[in-house]
């Protein structure tokens, strides 16, 4: 997946809050500029400085605690927020750059939100929810409704089609929300906070749910988050925000075993790392006679722990094809269960 | 004259034990009584100087005269506009009073031939009972079909569906007319400026200083009514309207953007239907200042129940004025509860059917079709079904006047006793005070208030609205009214404030109360005023009862309201420190409940002046009277001038009271 090209680019993004914010950029080195020079300008830095690439068809989460800019970067993202400078290139086309007119053709047609506090209109069924965004665009009913009801079925809310959204519990109001987002088949899929405002139960069936989604769709996803759990389990990489900036980005496993700065380690103490680190990571050649059961190689260390009963001193590890690349170790297990 | 005393004498003022922040104002009191009683050498601080008086009348009266004659838009002159606009409601609000009361006509006055009758009563009836029952269910159904049945067995009918065709057209324009201007003050910041003052204004003009130049513009009759109706409807729908868009969430906004709504798909399919709850209760209170509005603008030619009403008032007919005002509270409650329902009902719509024939997509439409031909056939037959037969109409009138007569000849001494006892012992030495007030004392004092209140801008508004009424030469009446509505307003405050914490208290009391205060609010202002006249004959202690009878709704609920929404931890906290319940609400409850207390204060006096205005026609002698008198005689001028200083002083008190309940808050830590 490293090889692929990046779907978006986000190139020395800033967005200032305040008078005077675009003199203040322009008249000085941005990379240089402290958050005292903020205050001393009487501004406030939303998002400052920030350098990412979100690959074709990863997860990319941006985690931070309120307050951190987070959901400021995901609207410049999407230029509902206009950044005060910078660029934000969409297969290779800067999106500062666009006209009304352009914007409105790529929000069509190419990106997709679902939003923390589902914002479903409330006057129209689910069904007309979602076929919303296609009954903006001018689709002719019939055919909204039908790309609608697949949705709808998608989602797993068959038979609900006809209710109106009052009528449903938070989770299957988000799940209305997310068949929203997809109902224009969107390549960039935006997902600000989405399970924020859930019950912790119904938080973990929604965070299942969203995987089993990503695997037959695989969209290129922006996925922001303040819980960072949430972060690990969902990631394929995460940066994280802090005060407007990006304080780290890497993969789960990279954040968790180095953490970039004391603020990032504050997070990551108490995640077991059995959870983070990944099978292909502490495996070992294969020697001698093959493993008789194994897992994937993206597996965590966790998963495979109960493979390890009695009898079994090892457990292969297989690529997505099924061939073997190697194996885990009881001793190596044990070891990683032991650092906590 | 009050601010170097002031200043001086406070720097020294701090040892003597009373709180610092009551010193300026008994230094400003003592300026002002000094001034008042030792002043008679300055004349002119009492009178004020006739050849300073500025003639705005004059001048408001010239400017209509070229704005009628002369003024011109390069294609069309400005009579052009107002006869076009008139011609735009005349069409609507002729269909609907075809519709509904005469029929449609061919010819014209009495050699008219009918071509078609009305919708007969019958119809209408069985119409309005569906409507109630798609709305709210059997029961709304019932209440609306015994409100219409009330109109029809009490022979108001005629003159009740005179007047709900042109509350039918009226509605819809102020409905739409207020949405619209809402969603411009909603997106330009600077058209919302420019708006909120005309707002104001227009809330706190009494109705029938506009009605003049109405009368001028688009002449006397129904269409005027309208207008009127109109301008007096509309800037509570604009002011929910930008409010509720206002409250449609972030998330909602960022996703019209987000799927690439244009502007106008992002107002209409997003913005409005998403306020659509709230925007509701505009459309609620659109009708019911409509209907308020029934008997005010039958003065200037609205037909139907207003006129029914104001005629029998006229002519002191006691029994014949109650059946209308009566019937008009019946229309009221009625389109009131059909409303709200309807906003209640918007909440939880039910989904379109998926069937396709015509009368299973829309039975309630298809069924209404049917009852009105059916109904329209057999009143063909039976002339009964198609108007209610005048052998079965009741009339009370002449119980009532009985009534009357009877307290009169009975209780006339006992009556007359208290009326006079308050008048001479209250209303007259209060009266004799409040004019003998010099103006330029008082118009400092009330700056005074202000810069305390809320600074230097709110004295200067303060200020130069009270300079202002003085000014125009209206000070002695101005003072008339204050002293009517002060009186009225203390009285209220002296009976609503207890029941408010007595009902705050009790869940049952307060639901009782709650059903009477909006059963009250429901009644147009106009029906407050009969019982007090049969009692009391015409004059001011007939106005107080009035205005009292009126105002106390909002002394009611604030209080109520201010007392329920104390923090229950707090109520918790004083009961474990061991405070009986008089403790409780003396030092905690009513302490903490202050801003919300004195903003129901603030909607009393607002309540008091606009019900006082009505009062000129019990022969008040207050700026009420200046503009109905303005009004009698077309002079349009005199009529907005004195109308202006009502909105003065309604101002004046309203920025007051508010600045004063803000720093109570904010003294208090509530906000």
């Amino acid at each position: 997946m490293n090889d692929s090209q990046p779907k978006l680019v986000c190139r020395n993004v800033w967005k200032l809050f305040g008078s005077g914010a675009r003199d203040f950029l322009r008249a000085r080195e941005p990379a240089s500029v402290t958050g005292d020079d903020l205050v001393k300008a009487g501004l406030v830095g939303a998002v400052r400085n920030v350098n990412l690439e979100v690959r074709d068809g990863e997860i990319f989460v941006i985690m931070g605690l309120s307050g951190s800019g987070k959901s400021t970067l995901v609207r410049c993202l999407s230029r509902l927020v206009e950044p005060t400078s910078g660029e934000i290139l969409f297969n290779g086309e800067n999106l500062l750059a666009a006209d009304e007119a352009r914007m409105i053709e790529i929000r069509r047609h190419q990106m997709g939100m679902v939003f923390q506090q589902f914002a479903l209109l409330p006057h129209l069924t689910v069904l007309a929810n979602v076929a919303f965004p296609l009954e903006v665009q001018g689709v002719k009913r019939q055919k909204r409704e039908q790309l609608a009801r697949r949705m709808v079925e998608l989602v797993g809310l068959s038979g609900k089609e006809g209710v109106f959204p009052r009528e449903l519990s938070g989770g299957q109001q988000q799940r209305v929300g997310i068949a929203r987002s997809l109902a224009v088949e969107p390549e960039l899929w935006f997902l600000d906070e989405p399970f924020s405002a859930l019950d912790p139960l119904i938080r973990r069936e929604m965070q299942d749910e969203f995987i089993r989604l990503q695997s037959v769709l695989n969209k290129t996803i922006v996925f922001i988050t303040h819980d960072f759990d949430e972060a690990i389990r969902l990631a394929d990489r995460i940066a994280i925000m802090k005060d407007g900036a990006v304080v780290q980005i890497g993969t789960p496993e990279d954040i968790v075993l180095a953490p970039a700065t004391d603020y990032v380690a504050e997070f990551t103490r108490n995640v077991p790392k059995a959870k983070v680190i990944k099978a292909q990571s502490i495996m070992k050649p294969v020697q001698g006679a093959q493993p008789k059961t194994s897992v994937p190689a993206r597996a965590t260390v966790s998963e495979a722990v109960a493979l390890f009963d009695g009898s079994n001193e090892c457990v292969g590890v297989i690529d997505e094809a099924g061939n073997m690349l190697g194996q885990l170790l009881r001793t190596d297990v044990v070891d990683v269960l032991m650092r906590g | 004259m009050t601010a170097p005393a002031n200043s001086s004498v406070e720097a020294a003022a701090g040892p003597i034990g009373l709180p610092r922040g009551l010193i300026p104002w008994i230094v400003a009191a003592g300026a002002f009584i000094v001034l008042w009683r030792f002043g008679g050498a300055y004349d002119w601080a009492f009178e004020y100087p006739s050849a300073a008086i500025i003639p705005a009348g004059r001048w408001i009266g010239d400017f209509m005269k070229w704005l009628v004659n002369e003024a011109h838009f390069g294609l069309f002159s400005f009579k052009d506009l107002t006869r076009f606009i008139a011609a735009l409601i005349d069409l609507p609000y002729r269909c609907a009073l075809s519709l509904l009361a005469t029929g449609f006509l061919k010819g014209q006055g009495s050699g008219a031939v009918q071509i078609l009758p009305p919708l007969s009563w019958v119809a209408v009836t069985a119409t309005i009972g569906l409507i109630g029952f798609h709305a709210g269910g059997r029961r709304l159904a019932t209440l609306v079909v015994l409100c219409f049945g009330f109109l029809a067995a009490f022979g108001q009918w005629q003159s009740a569906m005179a007047t709900l065709a042109s509350i039918l057209v009226a509605v819809p324009i102020g409905v739409i007319g207020g949405l619209l201007l809402g969603i411009a003050a909603y997106r330009w910041h600077w058209f919302e400026r420019a708006l909120t003052p005309v707002l104001d204004l227009m809330q706190t003009i009494p109705v029938f200083a506009y009605l003049v130049p109405i009368l001028f513009l688009f002449g006397f009759g129904p269409t005027a009514a309208v207008v009127a109706t109109v301008i007096y409807a509309m800037p509570p729908m604009t002011r929910i309207a930008t409010l509720a868009l206002r409250a449609v969430p972030s998330d909602t906004l960022d996703l019209g953007r987000m799927i690439g709504c244009t502007r106008r798909q992002m107002t209409w399919r997003v913005l409005v239907p998403s306020a659509k709850d709230s925007l509701m209760v505009g459309v609620n209170q659109v009708i019911m200042l409509s209907l308020n509005m029934v008997i005010i603008a039958s003065m200037i030619g609205a037909g139907g129940l207003g006129f029914d009403v104001l005629a029998a008032l006229r002519r002191l007919d006691i029994g014949a004025g109650l059946e209308a005002g009566l019937a008009i509270v019946a229309l009221a409650i009625a389109l009131d509860r059909l409303s709200q329902a309807s906003a209640a009902r918007a909440g939880t719509m039910t989904p379109p059917a998926v069937s396709t024939s015509l009368p299973a997509r829309h039975p309630y439409i298809v069924a209404a079709l049917v009852m009105i031909v059916l109904a329209g056939v057999a009143g063909l037959a039976m002339p009964a079904l198609q108007t209610y037969p005048p052998a079965l109409q009741l009339s009370t009138g002449s119980f009532w006047s009985n009534v009357v007569g009877w307290i009169n000849v009975n209780y006339f001494d006992t009556l007359e006793a208290a009326k006079n006892a308050v008048l001479l012992n209250i209303l007259v030495p209060l009266k004799r005070l409040l004019l003998g007030l010099p103006w330029a004392g008082v118009t400092a004092l009330l700056a005074f208030a202000g810069y305390r209140l809320g600074g230097l801008r709110l004295a200067m508004l303060t200020g130069a609205l009270a300079f202002l009424i003085a000014a125009t030469g209206q000070w002695e009446k101005a003072m008339i009214t204050v002293y009517l509505c002060g009186i009225s307003v203390v009285l209220a405050c002296l009976i609503g404030v207890p029941i408010g914490i007595a009902a705050a208290q009790r869940d049952r009391l307060w639901n009782w109360v709650q059903v009477i205060i909006d059963t009250l609010q429901t009644l147009p202002s106009f029906v407050y005023l009969m019982p007090a006249v049969m009692l009391f004959r015409v004059g001011d202690f007939t106005a107080m009862i009035a205005v009292v009878a009126y105002a106390i709704s909002p002394a009611i609920r604030y209080t109520v309201h201010g007392l329920r929404k104390v923090d229950p931890r707090l109520i918790e906290a004083g009961t474990a420190m061991g405070c009986t319940q008089w403790q409780l609400l003396t030092r905690i409850k009513i302490k903490l409940a202050l801003p919300e207390i004195m903003l129901g204060l603030n909607q009393t006096i607002m309540f008091a002046l606009s019900m006082l205005v009505i009062t000129a026609l019990v022969g008040t002698r207050d700026l009420g009277q200046e503009v109905y008198i303005a009004l009698t005689k077309a002079d349009t001028g005199r009529g907005l001038v004195a109308g202006l200083a009502v909105a003065f002083i309604a101002i004046i008190a309203d920025r007051l009271i508010s600045a004063g309940a803000a720093r109570t808050k904010a003294r208090l830590g509530l906000e």
